[in-house]
């Protein structure tokens, strides 16, 4: 087939944006949302000022990423670097979580819970406050540019801006002490590193929530593409019920209306939908099923006097019941099925793992690496020595001392590399470094073998706990 | 939206068809286009600010800000040297059998003294100390000169039979080839063997023991244990520089065995000689 440019206009090689100026609405959803507005907000900006007492030398923070010294503190539970696995899990939980919440109601995550869609509808909110809703506002952006408009704009994105910085002030907050944070950010003392992300996640906040918009979930965010495999046809969804809203025309009295269906053409869906999409197309990529055309054809089809729900959550089972008139299947039967219950299975199961990964581990850890360069060493009298790396972890709040000792027992002698004894004693909260020599005496079993598998433990006199790794003793080996 | 216009005017195709697959020629998003001639203006920037285009075999353009990551690395290196220029003081200052008593010294001392260990000093003693033949392990019990701090201290410094340093640690074995008959050493060699619980024979070493009285109990003393005020090592012991095997002995005797180590004062900074002594004597041989 050759390109037929003759019958078309040229089409424009790169395309404007189109403004998307979403009406003003009341109902159900729109509630719903609000409320989880409310409340995911609320958790970002207060989650840092809440305190928690961990006793001395430990920060009093609920929730702290604390980067420099490479902890991770969450109200009474502390991770350390190598415990990462658990936040892996909690990843891993995320997304199942996601993939649950797909499968049975589509994507509830972008239309309710998403940072952009929330920020967003924030943003929206604002603009209406000032500029007043979608009427006033399309003429506004229309109109040339007065004083008048100046102010509004000037006025919309100074509120905008402060939203940014108070969006990018609470994410430092995370990383550090809030308070005393705060405190430095205002006296122009804190790090410059905070001040960096203070402004890139303004910037961020300004430019996604204001101007961006509905173009990061078309363009820029590679979910709405995955999430497309996880639904099914028992998916709940937005959708538009053509058999019973078509013929779609304005019901004027002159005008024989039985034969015109429920929708009334008054485009109330089209003109709330903040992805600016006409929802009775059908199912499309850019909805983000917010339900917000809901609550607006369920208000116009109140004033008509018309039941509600022209516009609805609906599955596509559904459509062939309620097209030959029957009732759709219950709600609890689109979500409780096998797909979403495997999904929910795994995720309980990956939940009770890292539970019980996280009672399991003990608050003492001792982790040993040979030294292997060279593997072993003769001293003078024949004895053979081995050089071990040892970190004691001592995750309790207090010094501790760690008695350090070998099994089998009997088989060597032990030094610790600048310790008289065989006890070290670790600060609280840290992991300890320290050399251990163990010495096989000449022509031992262990000096002539070439590998004898030994446990080193690590006994903590402050509390009796103890703990163990097991490493090798090298020795002389076959030939010598 | 944009994309639905489009839909809506049977949009124009590239003219490429792959099984009837057509490919559409829709517009790209302004922002992006945007964006892409931002990147553009940014590359031209960078290039005016920042070395960039080759010029010669020798450089780049400099650039207007004059950056070069060999003079960003000085600068780092300038920092470093001045935030640590105190503890670096100190360790040049405090006697060296005290740095170990000092935490901050002693990190500071195994930190640097580990990377002048590897400069300098590994490719005779080995990457982990543990020497070759010929060049002493480091991280045994057994010292030629003395394992103390300041023992090792004074070695780095000033080197063994190193001649351009005075006080360079000097003994000079003869070359018993020109003194004994081959028979006589072979004696020697058997007795060598008999006092450090080697194979031996019993007639040649007892022959042998008088030799080793006559002959070499000067430095290694009456009993073979060595003396460290010449270097002599202990010959009754497990560990060996050279080989105990009756043909290395045999080649020591006769022709002696004069191992040479630089004097490192001069060459390293007296805070890395320091830095380096510490590290040693940490390695498990440390007296």
């Amino acid at each position: 087939m050759s390109s037929t440019g003759q019958e078309h206009e040229a089409p424009q090689l790169y395309a404007p944006r189109e403004p998307i100026f979403p009406r003003r609405v009341h109902g159900f959803y729109r509630n719903l949302k609000w409320a989880i507005m409310v409340v995911t907000l609320g958790i970002y900006y207060l989650t840092p000022w809440i305190r928690w007492d961990r006793g001395p030398n430990l920060p009093d923070q609920a929730v702290l990423v604390d980067l420099a010294n490479r902890r991770f503190f969450f109200f009474w539970i502390e991770i350390w670097p190598q415990e990462f696995y658990l936040v892996a899990g909690l990843l891993i939980m995320a997304g199942l979580g996601l993939f649950l919440f797909t499968s049975a109601l589509g994507r509830v995550w972008c239309g309710y819970a998403c940072p952009q869609t929330v920020w967003t509808d924030l943003f929206i909110l604002v603009e209406r406050w000032i500029e007043g809703d979608r009427n006033a506002r399309l003429r506004l952006h229309r109109a040339k540019w007065d004083l008048r408009k100046l102010r509004l704009r000037l006025t919309k994105w100074i509120v905008w801006l402060l939203i940014g910085l108070a969006t990018g002030g609470a994410w430092v907050f995370y990383f550090a002490d809030a308070p005393t944070l705060a405190k430095q950010l205002v006296e122009g003392q804190a790090p410059l590193i905070a001040y960096a992300f203070i402004a890139s996640l303004t910037f961020t906040t300004f430019l996604f929530g204001g101007f961006a918009r509905e173009q990061i979930c078309i363009y820029m965010c590679p979910w709405p593409r995955i999430q497309a495999a996880m639904m099914d046809e028992d998916t709940l969804t937005v959708a538009y019920k053509p058999w019973r809203g078509e013929p779609r025309g304005k019901h004027r009295k002159s005008a024989d209306a039985d034969k015109l269906g429920d929708c009334i053409d008054c485009m109330a869906c089209v003109n709330v939908c903040p992805m600016g999409i006409d929802i009775r197309d059908g199912q499309q990529m850019e909805c983000i099923t917010c339900a917000l055309c809901i609550d607006a054809c369920d208000t116009m089809m109140a004033k008509i006097g018309k039941p509600r729900g022209l516009i609805d959550y609906m599955a596509l089972t559904d459509e062939e019941l309620e097209r030959e008139g029957k009732p759709p299947k219950p709600i609890w039967k689109h979500i409780f099925r096998v797909r979403t219950m495997v999904y929910t299975v795994l995720w309980t199961g990956i939940g009770a793992l890292i539970v019980f990964a996280l009672f399991m581990r003990s608050d003492i850890d001792l982790n040993v690496s040979p030294l292997r360069n060279p593997v072993y060493v003769t001293l003078s009298d024949g004895s053979i020595r081995n050089t071990y790396k040892l970190r004691i972890r001592n995750m309790t709040n207090g010094a501790h001392p760690f008695e350090i000792s070998v099994t089998p027992k009997g088989m060597f002698k032990l030094k610790l590399q600048g310790v008289e004894s065989t006890t070290v004693t670790v600060p609280a909260d840290e992991t300890g470094t320290h050399k251990l020599f163990i010495i096989a005496p000449p022509d031992s079993p262990a000096a002539k073998a070439e590998l004898t598998e030994i446990r080193i433990w690590a006994e903590d006199k402050a509390t009796d706990k103890r703990t163990f790794a097991e490493t090798v003793f090298t020795g002389k080996g076959r030939g010598n | 939206m944009s994309d639905k216009k489009m839909n809506d005017q049977d949009p124009n195709t590239t003219g490429h068809s792959w099984d009837g697959i057509e490919e559409f020629d829709n517009p790209l998003p302004r922002w992006w286009l945007w964006t892409f001639y931002a990147s553009i203006l940014f590359a031209i920037v960078w290039t005016i600010l920042y070395p960039a285009w080759p010029i010669s075999t020798k450089g780049a353009t400099p650039g207007l800000l004059g950056y070069s990551s060999r003079a960003a690395v000085a600068a780092d290196i300038e920092r470093y040297k001045k935030a640590n220029a105190a503890v670096d003081k100190k360790l040049t200052t405090v006697p060296v059998d005290q740095i170990e008593k000092d935490p901050e010294l002693l990190n500071y001392a195994l930190n640097g003294g580990a990377a002048v260990f590897r400069t300098w000093c590994a490719q005779c003693h080995g990457a982990g100390a543990s020497g070759a033949k010929g060049y002493p392990n480091l991280i045994d019990d057994d010292w030629l000169w003395g394992g103390t701090i300041d023992d090792i201290y004074t070695t780095v410094s000033h080197g063994i039979r190193y001649a351009s340093d005075e006080d360079t640690r000097d003994s000079q074995m003869p070359v018993f080839g020109e003194i004994l008959e081959p028979a006589e050493i072979q004696q020697l060699v058997q007795y060598v063997r008999s006092i450090s619980g080697q194979e031996h024979n019993a007639a040649a070493a007892a022959a042998g023991k008088t030799l080793f009285a006559d002959n070499c109990a000067a430095c290694h003393g009456e009993d073979g244990k060595g003396g460290r005020e010449f270097g002599a090592p202990n010959l009754t012991d497990q560990i060996w520089l050279y080989g105990g095997d009756v043909a290395t002995l045999t080649e020591t005797i006769t022709n002696s065995r004069h191992g040479v180590m630089p004097a490192w004062a001069g060459r390293l900074t007296e805070s890395q000689i320091r830095q380096v002594a510490v590290w040693v004597h940490q390695q498990g041989g440390g007296e």
